[in-house]
């Protein structure tokens, strides 16, 4: 006769006090499936933990963003952001949606070129750009974003002796009424200091002034900054017309969409507090048609969403290695990933959900990664069916910046797949190995074949 | 371990304990722990039945019972409490 599925017995003190209006529960139904792969099979072919990209999730993200914006303002461009996700399989989506790259290093730089973007449709931000750097851009015609005076007078003298203009943007910071303001990226449009290096560039450099960009927060909830910097920029780029007689040809309203993960000390979940795409390009482009471009100026508008476009299409799957009682008594769980390799779990309450079938009682569980640190927990307090060892999960929302962010310490970095619009699963980063590490390491040959 | 004598059980795993007032919830597999106890089960004929009836290997059996003995003991559920 077939046993009967086991769970962990459990038992808890039922406590009087206020309700607790979402409930205590979190899941009702195990996720056994990713776009058609289960998940034991997917961590039985690439091994736990693995991270999973759903190419759908994708694909239909960035169209929901691009209809919402290309329905309300008439000319867009999105700009994929490298430093959110720059797995070559996941920038080739993009890329082949229609999105420019959007890059922050020379080394993002380089993995751009690699993935056949030319140069022409390359946005190239970030404070460190080398003068070699800088010269590979103009040469290549891509958009350099100014950060700094320093940056200024780099370019200006790399550029003196060519024949070709090195197409700029100038970054600006600015207040939107958002709290804390990010002034540390470009030149604040306040205090003048943005007007001051737009008359540099136009009347001192053989530079060609081309765009204005701004990049005012991460995770912002508040469609209503977009509209005051979209503003902004817009005033700024009338007075360039009225004062020099030039016309900018896109305003850069960056990124920092929020993405429907939950914000730590958030008091709704993150599909409820996040604002929609509808409502972020509402804002955005009301603010550029009242600002009073004439028809034939109306600039490009170029957005870098990372967060908000991959968030959703990134799954981790892992596998528990251990139950434990502390000594209040509380419940914790050890699981084979950590914040080594999800970063996030410091500002979010991640989603996750079992990958198999459970009872219908759930236990409050302190969630740990199975690093020798103390910092290392996923989740302080999560409601979750009892789990035992070897049971998996899947957590949900990890496509932003955990592939990029991610630490190799005391242990390897996992594989990353990617399901295809046919369900099929493609290996797009090899999990890493001792070679990964040996390989980058010289032994000195005095310390070789020591006596032990 | 014996478990008081005088707690209340529920079908669905309601638990209430007279002596202090406190009520709780166990999971199936917990009633039916709480239930061989009341009979007067030793541990080790409770994992036997445990192991014969679940799709479970004896360790984790084992490891399990003896978490939830401390939770029963610290929630105050069981007989050497009472005689406190």
């Amino acid at each position: 006769m077939k046993k009967a599925l086991y769970e962990r017995p459990v038992i808890q003190r039922l406590n009087v006090g206020l309700m607790n209006k979402y409930g205590t529960k979190t899941e009702f139904e195990p996720v056994r499936e990713i776009d058609g792969n289960s998940v034991a099979s997917l961590t039985g072919q690439f091994g736990s933990p693995l991270f999973v990209i759903s190419e759908k999730t994708i694909r239909n993200t960035y169209r929901d963003a691009n209809r919402a914006f290309k329905t309300r303002y008439p000319k867009v461009q999105f700009a994929w952001s490298y430093k959110t996700n720059y797995i070559s399989a996941v920038c080739n989506v993009f890329h082949q949606e229609g999105s420019w790259a959007e890059v922050v290093s020379g080394f993002e730089y380089a993995k751009a070129l690699h993935n056949g973007i030319p140069g022409s449709k390359i946005i190239f931000n970030g404070p460190d750009k080398t003068k070699e750097e800088l010269e590979l851009a103009i040469k290549n015609d891509s958009f350099i974003h100014l950060d700094n005076l320093d940056e200024f007078y780099l370019l200006r003298e790399v550029s003196a002796g060519l024949s070709k203009k090195p197409k700029v943007a100038i970054r600006v910071n600015m207040d939107t009424g958002i709290y804390p303001m990010w002034d540390r990226f470009g030149f604040n449009y306040e205090n003048g200091e943005a007007m001051d290096v737009v008359n540099k560039i136009i009347l001192n450099s053989n530079m060609d002034l081309v765009g204005l960009h701004c990049h005012i927060g991460t995770f912002m909830l508040a469609p209503s900054a977009y509209s005051v910097a979209a503003a902004k920029l817009s005033e700024l780029a009338l007075s360039i017309k009225k004062k020099h007689n030039k016309t900018i040809q896109y305003l850069d309203l960056g990124g920092g969409f929020a993405s429907r993960n939950t914000l730590k000390g958030s008091y709704l979940q993150g599909a409820d507090a996040s604002p929609t795409f509808d409502m972020f390009a509402e804002a955005i482009s009301s603010s550029l048609f009242n600002a009073g471009f004439s028809e034939g100026d109306l600039p490009l508008l170029v957005l870098e969403t990372g967060r908000a476009l991959i968030d959703e299409a990134g799954y981790l799957l892992g596998s528990v290695i251990s139950n434990k009682r502390l000594s209040d008594g509380r419940r914790a769980t050890i699981m084979d990933f950590g914040v080594n390799i999800l970063f996030t779990s410091f500002w979010y309450n991640h989603k996750i959900s079992p990958a198999q079938p459970f009872g219908q009682y759930s236990e409050d569980t302190v969630l740990y990664g199975p690093l020798c640190m103390n910092i290392d927990v996923v989740r302080e307090q999560i409601s979750l069916p009892p789990l035992k060892k070897g049971d998996q999960v899947v957590v949900h929302t990890v496509g932003a910046y955990n592939m990029t962010q991610w630490m190799q310490f005391i242990a390897m970095r996992p594989a990353v797949v990617m399901i295809d619009l046919n369900n099929k699963v493609h290996l797009v980063r090899k999990r890493e190995g001792l070679e990964t590490i040996e390989g980058q390491e010289v032994l000195p040959g005095y310390l070789k074949n020591c006596e032990r | 371990m014996e478990i008081k004598k005088n707690i209340a059980l529920s079908d669905t795993g309601f638990v209430f304990d007279p002596s202090t007032g406190n009520s709780f919830s166990t999971n199936p597999i917990g009633l039916e722990i709480i239930q061989y106890m009341r009979q007067g089960l030793s541990d080790g004929k409770i994992q036997e039945l445990i192991l014969n009836r679940y799709e479970v290997d004896k360790n984790t059996v084992e490891k399990d019972m003896e978490d939830f003995m401390t939770m029963l003991s610290k929630l105050k559920l069981t007989g050497s409490y009472e005689k406190d």
